[in-house]
């Protein structure tokens, strides 16, 4: 058995192989959730959740899962954990399950469920799978709190609902950027987030 | 005229691509030539044709509340939490179809869409559409399907104009760490607003 360097495991989906910003995956359900800060932390929070235990209960059934059907078998035990997150969602949370509306099904085609699943649960133990699960949820949570934090802020003056920006400057004829809520802004804030994050980390410009 | 309203607002306000995010996934992986984004874009409209119809029929009588009906003792049953599995199932089911069918009677056009049938199960936007068909409740199977259409080829048309943007860009002299990905995402961003002069458009 190999060792398992689990610092790696761990951190290495959060920076340097973060599912969204480098990989590319996984972004089709998550940009219309960041609008509102709480929206955007319900929906990291269910993503970390359903690719942590997807990949531990795909890894505790890979040996016998037929190679030809696999997709299949993969895609009904996502749908079921996504199944147990939004009826837990409807009954603890309804207001926010309401906004979230079609997005929290959406996470069974999330690419980064799937991709994790086939890249590293099908073929490791389910200990570090459901490790490997749950650090790719929160490098992709944590791109989506980044752009909704921003969104919020600029868009609305609140976080979390709260007034951060003080009715002063609203008086002295400051504006909320109404432009930031609409959805093509959190596509030019990703671009930025990718700017400043192949910025500094040269290795990963493409050419 | 109801059909062509719902028609136009599928392809143009309720844009998959610009106003959902939808199929997002693929949408940037592919889109590198005309070509092949093109056949990718074909190939969605004509799943989300066959898959958006069924599953309209089945939420209509199997899932939502009190749709079992038709069997007698059955009127209560709610099966709504089922939707996400039933739906998943029947488009990865029908996506095997589709790529048995069109590679036994149609080997050209199998040769060209081969590898993007099976992807095409897991993008959002085929997904999506029938989730969005349940929070929409339409009248009947005619409305379902002209949604499909119409949001099928919203999707063909971003794809296949970021793919020509995307061509004709690799001569432009982007910033380095922009380069790729970035520069894709402030151009969907900038292509968003674009369509976003649809909004509000009634027919």
């Amino acid at each position: 058995m190999k060792d398992i360097n689990w610092k790696e495991t761990l951190l290495n989906p959060i920076f340097k192989g973060n599912p969204i910003t480098v990989l590319v995956l996984g972004i089709c359900s998550s940009l219309a959730v960041t609008v509102q800060l709480k929206g955007a932390c319900v929906m990291a929070l269910s993503v970390i959740i359903v690719t942590g235990l997807s990949s531990f209960v795909v890894s505790l059934i890979r040996k016998s899962i037929p190679n030809r059907i696999r997709i299949i078998v993969q895609l009904v035990v996502v749908a079921l954990m996504v199944i147990l997150v939004d009826q837990v969602l409807k009954a603890y949370a309804y207001s926010v399950s309401k906004t979230l509306s079609v997005y929290v099904g959406l996470i069974i085609t999330n690419c980064i469920v799937m991709g994790r699943i086939e890249a590293y649960a099908l073929g490791n133990k389910p200990i570090p799978s459901l490790l490997d699960g749950l650090a790719n949820g929160a490098g992709y949570g944590m791109i989506l709190i980044i752009v909704a934090f921003f969104r919020e802020l600029l868009g609305s003056g609140t976080l979390f609902g709260f007034r951060i920006i003080p009715e002063a400057f609203y008086t002295a004829g400051y504006m909320n950027n109404g432009l930031v809520i609409l959805p093509p802004m959190a596509l030019i804030l990703l671009g930025c987030i990718v700017w400043i994050q192949r910025g500094v980390q040269k290795d990963l410009q493409e050419k | 005229m109801e059909y062509l309203s719902l028609f136009v607002k599928s392809i143009f306000v309720d844009n998959m691509i610009f106003a959902y995010f939808l199929g997002m996934c693929s949408y940037l992986a592919v889109s590198k030539n005309v070509k092949t984004a093109s056949g990718l874009g074909l190939a969605v409209i004509f799943v989300l044709l066959i898959t958006l119809p069924v599953n309209y029929l089945l939420n209509k009588y199997v899932l939502s509340p009190g749709a079992l009906s038709w069997i007698p003792g059955m009127e209560g049953v709610d099966l709504s939490f089922l939707s996400f599995i039933v739906f998943i199932a029947v488009i990865a089911a029908i996506v095997q179809i589709v790529e048995m069918v069109v590679e036994k009677f149609s080997p050209a056009l199998y040769s060209q869409l081969g590898i993007f049938l099976p992807l095409i199960a897991v993008n959002c936007a085929i997904l999506g559409a029938s989730l969005f068909m349940q929070e929409k409740d339409f009248v009947n199977v005619g409305e379902a399907t002209v949604y499909a259409l119409g949001s099928g080829i919203g999707w063909f048309l971003a794809i296949v104009s970021l793919a020509a943007i995307r061509e004709k860009m690799s001569y432009s002299n982007v910033p380095a760490p922009l380069k790729g990905l970035g520069i894709t995402f402030i151009t969907v961003g900038l292509m968003g607003m674009a369509f976003m002069t649809f909004m509000g458009i009634q027919l």
